[in-house]
């Protein structure tokens, strides 16, 4: 995992001539094999649901509660990483959490994409007074702390999934507009969107075929990076009960039910945290790569 | 930019602040619902909606809003029928305390360690610290402070887990809160190092034989902790909004405990004076980091 960021390789592979059978290989190395294998796991559970689980998350069984991970004396096999308070399948229970995580990040990336996408790109090629309310907006909204704004629309529409992807939209949605709009403006000085006006493209047709193609790259190092962090706040969330609810599974929620239990079992605290961190790290390192990939000259220190 | 325009822009971020937050809370419904039993009568409802303002335009009960707002007035808690601003004030030093503690912690672990990436770098403390900010940045804070408790609380049994009743209980809640920062600060300490390492006047000084350590520790840090002073003011920011969960988990009696306890009980004027200060001081530290550059770094100083 640390070679797939190590600028080095990324530069290397950049700079070197065309393609050999040598280069394909170095490719294949350069990948991020950690993030796309932990991506790949999560899908498989995502999709596959109940097909895969080794029990019903939600099937409550007291006499097994508490019962520690296989490699733990006590433990089983039946129950790999554990049950919980009510004798819940840790490991089935990590599984079906990721269905909730990956559709609250789609959601959440898509439509706050959406919306900053074409705020951005409005602020950025109009300019002028537009552009100043709109970046004005921005500074609004970012002058709330995510987590306090998060706190006012929940205490207003009540715990849930549509309150956390809500939040979460109107939080992020921030981000892409103001480095949609960076780009933009640098972008629409170029000769071929001068061109295109002159050529009598609508303003629509601009955006769409000579803007948005430029700035898709950005878009996507952009949402990768926000997968991890839409995670962390739906289960911060969650884990307050601001967030999802049960019978639902989530992450956080998960950390929730253990917070009362921490002196009996450890596994219940660390283990869905675990699938978090690896999430997380999984996207954070994949969008440093994409950037890598499209920008080396980007690179942070 | 200069201070007036700044200033400017730091109030109308506030009043956009208010705005935002009278909206959503409107959204929630006609408050007196709130306050009277389902079974009252119409024309007690109709004196409320008259008392409160709620027979106004919009316009003019945002105005009614912000000008009691601006006195301090968020109306009494629902629940503790006392003046709502004066709850989230009692419990500000708390929060400001953890921050700070959270602040400082950070800070104790950025300089040394980004300072001895840079003296070391492409060593194997420099590539383990890269490996480790990036574990650091992928944990939640809340879960941060579950294993400090499972570890320090539960099993060493060395620090207390919650409450506020001596210093040893603010250790671990600043370090759950101190730990995100950790990572980015010492990157940028580490490359404002690389960067000052470079320069003349270290040369210089080393090539008159000043003590390397005197040389790093004296001259070098001291340029080189700039870039991260001038910004602690955001990550000052930033750990109030954080506060809300970290306080949860510890117990802390905090402001972001109080607005979380008033979420679930529907008590809407805590949440909207909670909310609007950790905004107003969200804006002002900002404000601060942008105001002091000049004053930290007198290379930038100007009119």
């Amino acid at each position: 995992m640390a070679e797939s960021t190590t600028p080095d390789t990324a530069l290397a592979g950049a700079l070197s001539p065309a393609s050999t059978p040598a280069r394909v290989r170095s490719r294949a190395a350069e990948l991020p094999w950690f993030s796309l294998s932990v991506f790949a796991v999560l899908l498989v559970c995502a999709i596959g649901g109940e097909l895969l689980f080794p029990h019903d998350p939600n099937a409550l069984d007291l006499g097994l509660a508490f019962a520690p991970p296989a490699w733990q004396a006590g433990g089983s096999w039946a129950y790999a990483l554990g049950t919980d308070n009510l004798g819940r399948d840790v490991l089935t229970r990590i599984m079906a959490g990721t269905r909730i995580s990956l559709v609250v990040a789609l959601y959440a990336i898509v439509i706050s994409g959406g919306i900053g996408t074409v705020v951005g790109m409005i602020a950025g090629y109009v300019g002028g007074r537009v552009d100043t309310v709109l970046m004005r907006l921005v500074d609004i909204q970012m002058s709330i702390p995510a987590l306090a704004l998060a706190l006012v629309l929940a205490a207003v529409l009540g715990p849930g999934f549509e309150t956390v992807v809500i939040v979460i939209v109107v939080t992020y949605w921030t981000w892409y507009a103001r480095i949609v709009r960076g780009e933009v403006l640098s972008l629409k000085e170029r000769d071929y969107v001068a061109l295109a006006k002159v050529a009598g493209c609508g303003t629509c047709t601009i955006f769409r075929r000579h803007l948005l193609p430029n700035i898709l790259n950005t878009l996507l190092v952009l949402a990768t990076l926000q997968v991890g962090q839409v995670i962390i706040f739906e289960a911060s969330l969650s884990f307050l009960g601001l967030g999802i609810q049960q019978p639902d599974v989530s992450w956080g929620l998960m950390l929730a039910d253990a917070r009362n239990y921490i002196s009996n079992a450890w596994w219940v605290i660390t283990l869905p945290g675990i699938a978090i961190m690896l999430t997380c790290l999984a996207s954070n390192l994949l969008g440093d790569w994409l950037r890598d990939r499209f920008d080396p000259k980007r690179r942070q220190l | 930019m200069n201070i007036s325009r700044r200033l400017l822009h730091s109030l109308i971020s506030i009043l956009g602040a208010s705005v935002i937050i009278f909206v959503i809370s409107r959204l929630s419904g006609d408050p007196v619902s709130l306050l009277l039993p389902s079974d009252a009568p119409p024309d007690a409802i109709e004196a409320t909606r008259q008392h409160l303002g709620l027979d106004k335009p919009v316009l003019v009960q945002y105005l009614y809003f912000l000008g009691r707002a601006l006195t301090g007035d968020f109306g009494d808690s629902y629940r503790w029928q006392v003046p709502a601003i004066d709850l989230i004030l009692e419990r500000l030093p708390a929060t400001i305390e953890l921050s700070i503690a959270a602040l400082l912690f950070s800070v104790a672990i950025a300089i040394p360690f980004g300072v001895f990436s840079a003296l070391h770098r492409g060593s194997w403390f420099d590539r383990f610290g890269k490996v480790f900010a990036m574990l650091g940045q992928a944990m939640p804070n809340f879960w941060v402070g579950l294993l400090l408790i499972l570890f320090f609380a539960v099993q060493l049994q060395w620090l207390p887990a919650f409450g506020r009743e001596s210093w040893s209980s603010l250790v671990l809640p600043a370090i759950a809160l101190g730990w995100y920062p950790v990572a980015a600060q010492t990157r940028i300490v580490r490359s404002a190092m690389l960067d000052v390492l470079e320069s003349d006047y270290v040369r210089m000084g080393r090539a008159m034989g000043v003590p390397e350590r005197v040389l790093i520790w004296k001259y070098a840090l001291r340029n080189a902790a700039i870039p991260l002073i001038t910004i602690l003011g955001v990550y000052f920011a930033a750990m109030l909004g954080g506060a809300f969960v970290v306080e949860v988990i510890f117990a802390w009696p905090g402001v972001g405990r109080t607005v979380v306890e008033a979420v679930f009980s529907r008590d809407f004027p805590v949440v909207q004076a909670g909310v609007m200060l950790t905004s107003v001081l969200f804006v002002a530290s900002n404000l601060l980091v942008d105001l002091s550059y000049g004053l930290i770094d007198p290379r930038i100083r100007h009119g």
